[in-house]
């Protein structure tokens, strides 16, 4: 295998499997390609031909609500038929491997494979073996890459920043355990951001990250001062109680984002999260239904940003 | 071969339309050379309704062996198409599929009462039964060049010939 797995001959995007190594005219390719279907949602009928008579597979082997219903509802706007499979309830409980589930669905003609997956590295492995006319686009696997969580709030800040030269923006929280926090960080710097912080305690934030060009931050003080951007990660509940951090009060002591510590952020920052919240642990209400907020727009743009994705890749 | 003035063309098509659209008439640019024609004829017909923009690119035919290109830009249709006098402007008519892919996406907008199309250039070659109600001028073109609209300083339209075939 040559290259990037996720780029055919001519460079083109086949399937969207990380941010990383992508080149920045693919990324703005997308984003400028979300815009007009952003333009699309906004019509009476919400619907393009584009993707009619093709099948997408949404395939979650891990749960998820919002990124699953917002990839169903972006097939459906290009006109594709979609089958949702939770996968974690059926032939893999029987013992079936993932790439005889995947040769199954595969000769019921599916066109496009969505998945997601606790193990990094499905979604490579399945585009390894698929068919050349079939495309993989990767939800969230393990600890690895969420690229469409990136990229739909890297619209977001294109949305209300304009541009990414100038900004300063701060990732928060559980970086080690984050395949969000890896994707925005590629994303950021292939845009051209010039100032990336990472900011969490010790425990949480992984060894050698500044290799990827980032700027790390024990302190919210120091953290969040003059950002544009504050980029808020969930908890993971299953953290708290072990021997990473003390206990969901606590952490919201150290590195919650209050109003107060918001305040220490440029005064137009805009507040990201990439969902789902938990209240009073990451972030306070306050912040969270706050002026600053944009976190419903996000969820918003992920529907265009992932019409953008599918249509881009199958039509490659 | 020598190419007509595009701005002798554009004067020719105002002539044609003078008459025959009035303040309920509302003009749609195709993108983009279509909407730069458009934003001219809008000026110099003082049309009263803003002007609309359409991309095709999510309609049209070839997304099968083109996939999706960059450049698309976002359509925009300021005023409510149900019932509306539209006249589609594109700046060269050729096989007609861009304007049968035009039409499907302003029917996602709604209803229009009537439907009419303006070209600043008709060069013949239609695949589909589509025709202008209004044109600059006719070209006879062979088939494997390409007539493409620029635009120039101060917005002098201009055209020219490219040797790769196209499908306007």
């Amino acid at each position: 295998m040559t290259g990037n797995p996720q780029l055919g001959a001519s460079g083109e995007l086949r399937h969207l499997l990380s941010i990383e190594g992508l080149p920045r005219a693919i990324l703005v390719h997308i984003l400028d390609t979300a815009r007009s279907f952003a333009s699309v949602t906004e019509r009476e009928i919400k619907k393009v031909p584009l993707l009619r008579g093709k099948s997408v597979f949404n395939l979650f082997f891990e749960s998820s609500t919002r990124t699953r219903t917002t990839f169903e509802i972006a097939a459906k706007r290009l006109s594709a038929d979609v089958v949702n499979l939770n996968v974690a309830t059926s032939s893999q409980s029987k013992g079936e491997t993932l790439l005889d589930t995947v040769a199954n669905l595969a000769a019921m003609h599916a066109d496009l494979f969505v998945v997601r997956h606790a193990t990094s590295g499905a979604p490579h492995l399945i585009a390894r073996h698929v068919a050349p006319e079939i495309h993989v686009i990767n939800a969230g696997d393990g600890r690895h890459a969420h690229p469409t969580q990136a990229l739909l709030d890297m619209f977001t800040i294109r949305h209300f920043k304009g541009d990414f030269s100038r900004l300063k923006v701060a990732i928060v929280g559980d970086v080690l355990h984050s395949r969000v926090a890896r994707s925005e960080i590629h994303a950021l710097t292939t845009l051209g951001v010039p100032e990336v912080r990472v900011v969490g305690p010790r425990t949480l934030i992984p060894t050698q990250v500044e290799k990827l060009g980032v700027h790390v931050h024990h302190d919210m003080a120091t953290g969040l001062k003059d950002v544009d951007v504050v980029m808020m990660l969930r908890l993971q509940n299953e953290r708290m109680n072990g021997a990473l951090l003390p206990s969901a009060q606590e952490y919201f002591k150290w590195y919650g984002l209050t109003p107060a510590r918001l305040a220490l952020a440029a005064s137009d920052a805009i507040v990201m999260h990439p969902g789902p919240m938990n209240r009073g642990v990451e972030i306070d209400s306050a912040v969270a239904d706050g002026a600053q907020s944009v976190i419903l727009p996000q969820v918003t743009f992920g529907i265009a940003v992932r019409m953008a994705v599918m249509a881009i890749v199958a039509g490659n | 071969m020598s190419l007509p003035d595009a701005e002798a063309l554009l004067q020719q098509l105002a002539a044609a339309m003078r008459g025959e659209v009035d303040r309920g008439t509302a003009l749609i640019g195709i993108h983009s050379g279509g909407v730069w024609v458009a934003e001219r004829l809008h000026g110099m017909l003082g049309l009263e309704l803003p002007l609309g923009v359409l991309d095709v690119a999510f309609y049209r035919d070839d997304f099968e062996c083109r996939g999706l290109k960059t450049g698309v830009k976002p359509s925009a249709i300021p005023f409510e198409v149900q019932g509306r006098d539209i006249v589609l402007v594109d700046d060269v008519l050729y096989t007609g599929r861009t304007i049968r892919a035009a039409l499907n996406v302003l029917f996602d907008y709604g209803r229009p009462a009537r439907v009419r199309l303006a070209a600043l250039v008709d060069r013949g070659g239609r695949e589909l039964p589509i025709d202008a109600a209004f044109v600059g001028g006719v070209m006879q073109v062979a088939g494997t060049d390409s007539v493409v609209l620029g635009l120039g300083a101060g917005g002098r339209l201009s055209l020219s010939l490219t040797g790769s075939d196209s499908d306007g």
